[in-house]
């Protein structure tokens, strides 16, 4: 790690941090930040400008992997810097794009199984379950436990397991087998969601009337409405009842798939 | 990842209003709010809705839509200077020669790309940030289609108009309600993981101002999931794609079509000629330029880019000044302020409550008719919650979700959401959280018509850069569905227009053309635009930055 740096470093920072301040280290350079900051503001506060490692700022897109550590430990730690507030003695450092290796395949071409995993990675039987992955994931996601239903070709529970993946990589990142967990995740939901999950019916029994054109004359006769009956076909129209959701409605997709 | 919950998240003055929403809670789990009545409704926006405020409005002094208004934050991007010199730049070296062009790497971008290569296009995909950076990444609750026998299309096109308040194009209406159903065709078709019963019936929920039950979700992680299968997609269909590349001006050919544009590598600061026979815009909206202030829900990008173009280059606006405030923001604690809640929460029963434990709106009105009532609530009624920060909010009791559902409904219906609480040490499944409205999303935009065109040849434009598909209010799951829809007929018709354009003389003759009524308009010269990034930097920061050469020298 960088030494500390003296006198007016950044943007002045101090040894002692002034009250409501807390001092972390960019990269290794102080800066003295306010405390309640995320780590993506402190940033910001510090003067740089975000082109790299910024995406969403609310947790959903992975541009913002962060590998931190606070003074007087050890311990590497991993957080979403759009979602994690900065602690006195962070030094900092963001993994916004690790090169892991994506397979190219054609989705119409596979079938939902073990050899189609391993045929676009086969590096991902070779882990050794050490669970870094798991301890490295920013959405706290069962990663080896998926890794481990993947290598038993169970598409579904892998789908399931890896579902709330926000692809930032940092299980790649640390994986000493060089697997790339997030890319096979994405594989086995799309091998899921095409081809272990039962096709809706109803969506077919609505495609066969669109393709009759069963729906334009209703529509069409709403356009040239006035718009006060149309107002009026509103005001008055029946709202289906939201009754009370059933134990299923509450579940996701692979729970209520064929998963059992 | 969650720190260690020591002690209440909540400031004590925060619990005690919680007690007060704790003590109504059985009460009001069998209590509904009434639906409020047409004219109730309208004199509720009149008066609270921000769109009306006074004074935050001005005119649009130049191009296509003089006349009209938009609001400060806005114009002040539209009425502004190109980033480069249109009689300066040298375009008779093309660096890149494609069919088509498209502009931004969200869910309508990706689309469009997909679409049009399939038709044999050659495409090349521009994108500021990463493919896949944008807010369609972003929206947790669904995306409407009228798939179920009880819900004919047309049942969806009353709703839409109806939320819309009857100012949407029919046509656009149309097109969005039609193709809903193919959408979800070709979604499942490339594995997209949405939400089924057993027997592969899609699970579908009341959203804000559906008649039906027709929003179609991936846990809470719907945008996330359509967002990642595409861009997946877009990998393995070998696109040619641009990431840290932006388009800051269109290129138009001597008929006055549009012929391509010019790219900045943000990266390298380098410019690069792009011509192509058809262009497509799909670079979203503008919440990060933060009208009135508001905070915002959106993506870091979402600065107007693609509006700003499109109109240089003779494309006129619809209701540039109807702004979707999405009614539940995070309004605490700090680190999350603007954030989204998504409206699944109201949509799985939770009730929007005062600092007296009392509902006083029906959670499921539209979206602009439950922000003015939280607005109201907050202000004129003084009835909202103070956080440490002197911001007010009102409780969304997400608790009654659990209790309607059953216990581990919440992680399970909705994980990013209890993810995001858990890590501010805020167990929403036990305890409200304080929401205030926040700049959602932009209801207007370009002009087009129902082949995703719009007033400038060869120029398609998709997704929440266009206007009039949701009149002066969207409907919560239509934007997935309306990118989807328009970027696959963006995607199309580029293509197959394309087939018959030949690549003619490039020239920013419109920009030339553009300056000259900006300067006669008397619009200061220093503002220039697309923005690009928004400008987060301290007071402090731009003082010290001042006279400034580049690192790498003088230009």
């Amino acid at each position: 790690m960088a030494a500390k740096t003296s006198g007016k470093a950044g943007n002045a920072a101090v040894d002692e941090s002034p009250a409501g301040m807390v001092k972390i280290y960019i990269m290794g350079k102080q800066y003295a930040v306010p405390e309640g900051l995320t780590i993506q503001k402190a940033l910001e506060y510090a003067g740089l400008t975000l082109l790299r490692g910024c995406g969403c700022r609310g947790g959903f897109c992975g541009a913002c992997g962060t590998v931190y550590r606070t003074e007087g430990d050890y311990k590497l730690k991993v957080a979403l810097a759009c979602q994690t507030v900065v602690e006195d003695g962070m030094y900092l450092t963001q993994i916004p794009f690790y090169p892991a290796n994506k397979a190219i395949y054609d989705i119409e071409k596979l079938t939902p199984s073990l050899e189609s995993l391993v045929q676009a990675y086969p590096e991902f039987m070779r882990c050794v379950q050490c669970n870094t992955c798991r301890k490295v994931c920013p959405q706290d996601i069962e990663v080896m436990q998926y890794m481990a239903t993947a290598m038993r070709g169970d598409i579904a529970k892998t789908a399931d397991l890896s579902f709330d993946c926000i692809m930032c990589g940092l299980c790649a990142s640390r994986c000493p087998a060089d697997t790339v967990q997030y890319y096979v995740g994405i594989l086995a939901r799309r091998l899921y969601g095409k081809y272990v999950a039962p096709e809706a019916k109803h969506l077919a029994d609505r495609l066969g009337e669109l393709d009759t054109g069963k729906f334009d004359k209703e529509i069409d006769d709403m356009i040239k409405m006035k718009q006060e009956d149309l107002r009026k076909l509103y005001d008055t129209r029946d709202i289906e009842p939201a009754e009370e959701t059933t134990e299923t409605e509450a579940v996701s997709a692979t729970e209520a798939g064929t998963d059992k | 990842m969650a720190n260690q919950p020591s002690t209440d998240p909540y400031p004590k003055h925060m619990r005690e209003a919680i007690k007060k929403v704790e003590a109504t809670r059985t009460r009001r789990m069998s209590e509904d709010f009434p639906v409020l009545s047409a004219d109730d409704k309208a004199s509720l926006l009149k008066k609270f809705h921000p769109d009306h405020k006074a004074g935050e409005l001005v005119d649009i002094k130049v191009g296509p839509s003089k006349g009209e208004k938009s609001f400060k934050e806005i114009e002040s991007v539209i009425q502004a200077y190109s980033r480069v010199d249109p009689k300066g730049f040298d375009l008779s070296k093309i660096d890149f020669d494609v069919d088509v062009l498209v502009i931004g790497g969200g869910g309508a971008g990706s689309s469009a790309a997909l679409v049009a290569n399939e038709a044999g296009a050659k495409v090349l995909l521009v994108t500021k940030l990463r493919l896949g950076d944008a807010n369609t990444m972003m929206a947790q609750g669904g995306i409407q289609a009228a798939d179920k026998s009880n819900d004919p299309p047309s049942q969806h096109f009353l709703d839409v108009m109806g939320g819309g308040h009857y100012h949407n194009f029919p046509e656009l209406v149309k097109a969005l309600v039609l193709d809903a159903p193919y959408v979800m065709k070709w979604l499942q078709d490339l594995g997209a993981m949405f939400d089924k019963e057993n027997d592969g019936t899609y699970i579908t929920i009341h959203g804000g101002g559906t008649s039906r039950k027709r929003m179609h979700a991936a846990r809470d992680y719907s945008g996330a999931e359509i967002m990642r299968t595409l861009k997946d997609e877009v990998i393995n269909k070998g696109i040619e794609v641009l990431e840290f590349s932006s388009a800051i001006e269109l290129l138009k050919d001597e008929e006055g079509k549009c012929a391509g544009a010019i790219l900045y590598n943000m990266e390298t600061e380098e410019h690069f000629v792009c011509r192509a026979k058809t262009t497509v815009i799909a670079t979203g909206g503008a919440g990060r330029l933060h009208v009135q202030g508001f905070p915002t829900s959106n993506h870091y990008g979402a600065t107007a880019d693609g509006i700003v173009l499109a109109y240089r280059a003779g494309a006129p606006f619809v209701f540039m000044d109807a702004i979707q405030y999405h009614p539940t923001g995070s309004a605490y604690p700090e680190q999350i302020l603007g954030l989204l809640v998504t409206e699944k929460v109201r949509g799985l029963g939770a009730q929007l409550i005062n600092i007296d434990g009392d509902q006083f709106v029906y959670p499921l009105e539209t979206r602009d008719v439950v922000s003015s009532a939280i607005i109201r609530e907050c202000g004129e009624r003084s009835k909202g919650t103070k956080t440490l920060s002197d911001v007010y909010g009102i409780w969304l009791d997400s608790p009654m979700i659990e209790l309607k559902h059953g216990k581990g409904a919440i992680k399970k219906a909705l994980p990013a959401m209890a993810r995001q609480y858990e890590r501010c040490d805020i167990d929403m499944t036990k305890d409200p959280i304080l929401i205030y409205p926040t700049q959602h999303y932009q209801n207007g935009g370009v002009k087009i018509n129902a082949d995703a065109e719009s007033d400038v040849p060869n120029l398609f434009i998709a997704g929440e850069a266009t206007g009039g598909v949701h009149g002066r209010n969207r409907l919560m799951g239509n934007s997935l569905l309306d990118i989807l829809v328009f970027g696959r007929r963006a995607g199309k018709n580029a293509a197959a227009r394309s087939k018959d354009t030949k690549a003619g003389k490039l020239s920013m003759n419109h920009v030339d053309t553009f300056h000259k009524e900006l300067k006669s308009a008397g619009i200061p010269e220093d503002r220039i635009s697309p923005a690009l990034l928004p400008d987060y930097r301290r007071p402090e920061t731009v003082e010290r930055q001042k006279g400034q050469v580049p690192l790498s020298g003088r230009v």
